[in-house]
């Protein structure tokens, strides 16, 4: 679930009217937050407490963990640079990461569809066991269900991961101030285009792969240095970098400013994104963190990130201002500048 | 990246403007239109009206296919989906763009099987691959996109494909500049003149907008460069009280258009007798119809058509909005009933359309303090 609430206090009323389910309430832009906020929250998360962005915070007997949960429904099931199995390791690591926590144990249910060659299935149990391993994440159980032929896309795999908080670590929206930095560890959109073009629907080919890893050793390398100053820590995933920034946005009621040139970007990604006339902030990622830091600590968090492995490109790609509050905004090298909003629905190719 | 990072120089673009601040009166309002919804976005995107006098007022036109688009039009193809049992095939941009009943995507979500396409040779192959299936292609586009759905008829005709139909939408982009300049509330100094669409007309089809209505056209490409280089060239013209057609966009455009474009149109269109545009009402031979010679590939005549006829919601204002008469947020609905989300008029819907380029882009920027942004980062 993405664009689950900053924090979730007292009975919230049901506000979701939308009358039935679209593919655009599980694209991670608006509409999901409007699912998420107008239906599950008031429904069910009214007595559970505290909330975090990519991870609930439980107490038992005391003692907080982190525990979150993801479902992955990619197609095709395998793409460059990755595959679904590892994607569900990766994906809930990452959402513990981002929440300040480090993953210690996961259970995974695989929704398997009658007629899934084994030589599939297995491909993608060893890619988990593989993205466990390298994260340090042990995979402790689990659940099999099988469907009829044509109700699922071969399969489907939810993990749920449980994970300890980091000392020193914070992640709230609320305590994010104007003139913080807003720090993002590589460049974007290679998941998302990378899909796109795995599908195979378009006659577009590139030298692209997915981003996806365990952005877990660049978190922590980053708190290491620069825990206090951490603020808020998010992973672009569906709906990009704009969705996640904007979400932010609206919880912390100030403007993130964002300077176009400093965001990292491949080449193939933004000739893609110029071609199909999509924008890249739109676009999911798999392997990358956004995070808020104390102006202070910006250079010491960055430079924790850079030296560590897989982070050279990390940087710092804008600040917080109080204006525009509750809004992102682009500037461009020229003096331009732009509004970025959530994304609506599922990216669309514009035709001319 | 070739083709695009210099049309993005900001060294250049800094020229640019300070050569329109030289030219531009400052006595003087400009008001300039951009037909092609393709500038709008761009204008939009690249925030260049922050390099802009204000005295320079740039007014949306006309070109954005989806936005023309009557609802009743959408609602007859996502009819002929449903009682006909076809695949609705469309491009993206149709995809939200709400009819009576919902969206596409609604019709999809209920059950209509409703497919994107990236071109109409997607929705000939996907007739290919479903063979026990009718795939019906909703064309929509200017002569941007129609020589493409014609090549796609002429391949089905040859290759002899009975289960693929188009049903034919697309729009012709003079008959609604002339709309627009008869409207008696329409004021414009000049146009910054399709890209696209000239790559396949050329540039001579303009030349009654300079000759006969004393307005200066300038075909355009999309990068700031361009756009910004269509302004000068449009500034010089008016300064020395000349009103010619000029081609900015000649590394695309030929000034005679795109020969094999244009008999590929001829060989499988002939102009409508009137067609309804959004806005605009009937413009009488402003849209395409397959000819006979394809009418088994015509959806229109394969199919029962309802015909529907809606009329927009009284409290929108797309119709002044996309001749230019209100700027979108001047609209009752803007941003509290209509959003990109919730589009009630296709401008909200298209990222093409004003009032969606508008709202994404520029709304609440008004509020937001955008001096000193160099300094970020």
């Amino acid at each position: 679930m993405n664009g689950k609430p900053a924090v979730e206090s007292g009975r919230a009323a049901i506000r979701f009217r939308d009358p039935q389910i679209e593919m655009a309430h599980g694209a991670g832009g608006k509409a999901s937050r409007r699912l998420v906020e107008g239906l599950f929250a008031p429904i069910l998360f009214q007595n559970a407490g505290e909330f975090l962005g990519d991870a609930a915070r439980v107490r038992i007997d005391g003692y907080a963990l982190a525990l979150t949960t993801d479902s992955f429904v990619v197609k095709p099931l395998r793409f460059p640079g990755g595959s679904i199995g590892e994607l569900a390791v990766n994906g809930t690591m990452n959402d513990l990461a981002v929440s300040g926590a480090k993953g210690q144990a996961m259970v995974v249910t695989f929704v398997l569809e009658e007629g899934l060659p084994t030589t599939d299935l297995e491909a993608e149990v060893r890619a988990m066991a593989d993205a466990a391993e390298r994260s340090g994440v042990a995979i402790v159980g689990g659940d099999t269900k099988v469907v009829e032929r044509g109700k699922a896309d071969g399969m489907y795999i939810t993990t749920t991961g449980i994970g300890r908080f980091m000392p020193q670590v914070t992640v709230d929206a609320r305590s994010v101030r104007a003139g913080d930095k807003v720090i993002l560890s590589g460049p974007i959109g290679d998941h998302g285009i990378t899909i796109l073009l795995a599908r195979g629907e378009l006659d577009l080919e590139a030298d692209l792969a997915s981003d996806t890893r365990c952005i877990l050793p660049l978190v922590e390398a980053m708190a290491r240095e620069a825990a206090p100053g951490v603020r808020w820590m998010r992973d672009p995933t569906r709906g990009g970098v704009a969705t996640t920034l904007n979400e932010l946005a609206r919880d912390c009621g100030l403007g993130i400013v964002l300077s176009e040139e400093e965001i990292p970007m491949r080449d193939e990604v933004r000739g893609a994104c110029e071609l199909l006339g999509l924008d890249p902030l739109h676009i999911a990622n798999e392997g990358q963190f956004l995070a808020v830091v104390a102006p202070e600590y910006a250079d010491a968090a960055l430079n924790a990130v850079n030296q560590a492995e897989g982070g050279e490109d990390a940087c710092i790609i804008g600040e917080v201002r109080s204006e525009p509050a509750c809004a992102v905004l682009v500037t461009t090298r020229y003096g331009g500048s732009r509004i970025v909003d959530m994304l609506v629905g599922d990216p669309l190719p514009r035709i001319c | 990246m070739r083709y695009v990072d210099e049309f993005r120089d900001p060294e250049l673009i800094t020229k640019a403007s300070e050569e329109i601040y030289r030219l531009a009166d400052p006595d003087r309002h400009y008001r300039i239109m951009e037909v092609c919804g393709g500038h709008t976005h761009a204008i939009y995107r690249f925030g260049l009206k922050d390099v802009l006098p204000s005295n320079i007022e740039l007014i949306h036109g006309p070109g954005c296919p989806v936005c023309v688009l009557p609802m009743g039009r959408i609602d007859d193809g996502l009819a002929v989906a449903k009682d006909s049992d076809v695949i609705f095939a469309a491009f993206g941009d149709m995809m939200r763009v709400p009819g009576t009943h919902g969206s596409p995507f609604e019709h999809k979500a209920r059950g209509t099987d409703v497919r994107i396409v990236y071109s109409p040779a997607d929705a000939l192959q996907l007739a290919r691959k479903n063979p026990e299936k009718h795939v019906m292609f909703f064309a929509i586009g200017f002569e941007t996109t129609a020589p493409s759905t014609a090549l796609t008829l002429m391949r089905a005709k040859v290759e002899g494909i009975k289960n693929f139909s188009v049903f034919c939408n697309h729009v012709t982009i003079i008959p609604a500049i002339r709309a627009i300049l008869d409207s008696p509330d329409m004021r414009l100094d000049g146009f910054i003149g399709p890209g696209h669409v000239s790559t396949v007309i050329g540039c001579r089809p303009y030349e009654w907008i300079a000759r006969k209505e004393g307005k200066p056209v300038v075909t355009s490409g999309f990068e700031p460069l361009d756009l910004l280089q269509s302004l000068v060239m449009l500034l010089r013209q008016l300064r020395a009280g000349e009103a010619r057609v000029e081609n900015q966009y000649k590394r695309v455009v030929p000034w005679e258009g795109n020969r094999a474009a244009l008999k590929a149109m001829a060989e499988v269109f002939q102009l409508r007798a009137y067609f309804e545009w959004r806005g605009l009402g009937f413009i009488s031979q402003s849209a395409l119809k397959i000819r006979d010679e394809y009418a088994e590939w015509d959806a229109e005549q394969r199919f029962p058509i309802p015909g529907t006829r809606v009329t927009d919601p009284k409290a929108a204002q797309c119709g002044e909005v996309l001749k230019g008469v209100l700027k979108p947020a001047q609209c009752k609905l803007f941003g509290n009933d209509c959003t990109p989300e919730h589009p009630i008029g296709a401008l909200m819907v298209s990222s093409e359309g004003s009032c969606a380029a508008y709202y994404n882009y520029e709304h609440r920027k008004a509020a937001a303090m955008v001096t000193s942004i160099s300094s970020v980062a």
